[in-house]
């Protein structure tokens, strides 16, 4: 049994399977669509069209690196307003051609910067958890490796929350956590154990619907994973659309 | 010698009205003015709104000091007054924390909510305060504001909100987490139902809150001079390793780049809430 802090070392190793190796494991082809139609492209969110067998569904995902160039690149998996915007465009447009939308969460954070704020992080991050509410589609939300905060809920809402065995999902960083109510950020390790944020923690809080095993092999993961999503996408598809929404909005009504 | 005056004063002041001074930021007959830094007479200030009589800096203000501007007299009725705190984390020493701040400031929790009349007009009111754990959103924040919004649905009402609020709150984790897609859940809802929603931002309104309901209002209001944005300012700045510059996040900078509606004064905000509700009967 790991501790939490374990659990978050392992959840940010740099050679931890990314957003895109899921992707690319889990579906036959995947398109990657560009773009907030507004200000940029974030790098740090990837989207598109995928195939599940031969569904075309939405695909987004919060993409860190593996090399420090590839992070530089990603920014760390921090996105900016643009990126949220981006993956609520490709959202908005899987619901208009009926495509289920799947979200592979991994971040440290939203990035804290000057322009992310001149662009409203904040909107741009409300916006997206409002509307993912109301999409017509089934949204199955999986956490992969570091939830953190607001940055991972924005693509987030959905109708299943499924957390990888070592994953954790959290307000904050367990240092931010220490900093904050510890006043000590060297303090993390101890916060981390009183936070409740491991894929266990969430299952009983009611948060996570659906722990996927790990072990050596990805290719073992990954089928696991494709088989639920694919088992609760005909579950979640026998359901009217009035029937998902008011099941979904029950879903996050009843967290009190 | 003016000053040791001022602390003999503030002394016996504060055993009489400790909530008075807690929940106002308003210490003993004077208080000193945090901008321009004068010494102010405490009366002035209050029959001023809290508002700097000298320079217009605009005070925190507690909840039931703000429904009292804001609502006609003897209109507001408090609902889910019933929804407390919880514990989901068991965090040590929280709910000592949140008792003695109840003792301390009157108040349940961080935010009230009910309905109430505006210059006649019906709606659901929700105020938050800053004096309780930083205004920050937990269960009972989250639970309280997802009440008054689905009140508002149901009664077919419009709903104004102030915010004031340091964001989710730590000491309930990923439950103060889930409480951001709880209410913007409700606001969804609301939206669809084609009622009103005004948020009014408030010095600081930040944090998970910023990036929930607060950011959400068909028309978003601000007080002047609030801090307003989604990461904290220190955080920015050991982040990018630069000092920010004069202004960042204030409203009148949310104003510029085009997040907000209108940066409204204290003095007015009551008769502009007033006039939008007339324009959307």
């Amino acid at each position: 049994m790991k501790t939490a802090w374990e659990r978050v070392e392992i959840a940010r190793e740099a050679e931890r399977p990314k957003a895109l190796d899921y992707i690319e494991n889990i579906f036959d082809e995947f398109m990657e669509l560009h773009g907030d139609r507004n200000y940029g492209d974030d790098k740090a969110i990837v989207g598109g069209i995928a195939l599940l067998g031969n569904i075309p569904v939405t695909v987004i995902g919060e993409q860190k690196g593996k090399s420090a160039k590839e992070n530089i690149e990603r920014n760390f998996g921090m996105p900016e307003p643009e990126g949220y915007r981006k993956a609520l465009r490709l959202m908005e447009q899987a619901e208009k051609f009926n495509r289920p939308i799947i979200t592979f969460i991994d971040t440290p954070g939203a990035y804290p910067g000057v322009g992310a704020e001149e662009r409203s992080q904040g909107e741009a991050i409300a916006k997206s958890i409002m509307e993912m509410a109301g999409l017509k589609v089934p949204i199955i939300c999986v956490v992969i490796g570091e939830g953190s905060s607001g940055g991972a809920l924005a693509i987030g809402v959905g109708d299943r929350i499924v957390m990888l065995e070592n994953a954790i999902y959290s307000i904050l960083s367990p240092e931010g956590f220490a900093s904050i109510l510890y006043k000590d950020s060297t303090k993390a390790k101890e916060a981390a154990e009183n936070m409740k944020i491991t894929a266990e923690d969430l299952q009983k809080l009611g948060i996570a619907d659906h722990i996927i095993k790990e072990n050596d092999d990805f290719e073992k993961i990954t089928q696991s994973l494709k088989r639920y999503i694919i088992k609760n996408l005909k579950e979640l598809q026998k359901l009217s659309k009035d029937e998902l929404l008011v099941k979904r909005y029950e879903k996050y009504r009843k967290i009190y | 010698m003016v000053i040791n005056k001022v602390r003999k004063i503030n002394h016996k002041e504060s055993q009489t009205r400790k909530n008075e001074a807690a929940s106002d930021k308003m210490i003993g007959k004077w208080v000193k003015c945090e901008a321009c830094k004068e010494i102010l007479y405490k009366e002035d200030v209050h029959e001023n709104l809290s508002v700097c009589p000298v320079c217009g800096k605009h005070f925190r203000l507690s909840s039931r000091r703000r429904i009292a501007q804001i609502a006609d007299e003897n209109t507001f009725k408090e609902i889910a007054s019933e929804i407390l705190t919880k514990d989901p984390l068991k965090f040590k020493g929280y709910l000592e924390k949140v008792n003695a701040l109840r003792e301390k400031t009157n108040l349940q929790e961080a935010v009230t909510c009910g309905t109430c009349k505006i210059e006649g007009e019906k709606c659901v009111l929700a105020v938050m305060d800053g004096n309780f754990l930083m205004g920050s959103m937990g269960s009972a924040v989250g639970e309280r504001i997802t009440i008054a919004i689905e009140t508002a649905i149901e009664k077919r009402l419009p709903i104004i909100i102030f915010c004031v609020s340091g964001g989710a709150r730590m000491q309930e984790g990923i439950i103060s987490l889930m409480q951001m897609a709880k209410t913007s859940a409700a606001i969804k809802r609301l939206q669809d139902a084609g009622l009103l929603y005004i948020s009014v931002l408030t010095d600081p309104t930040t944090g998970g809150v910023t990036a929930s309901f607060a950011s959400l209002g068909d028309i978003i209001l601000a007080e002047p001079d609030a801090l307003i944005g989604f990461a904290g300012p220190r955080v920015i700045e050991q982040t990018i390793k630069q000092q920010l510059p004069e202004g960042f996040q204030k409203s009148e900078f949310l104003l510029e780049h085009g997040f907000i509606d209108k940066i409204v004064e204290r003095k007015d905000m009551k008769h502009t809430l007033g006039k939008l509700l007339k324009y959307h009967k």
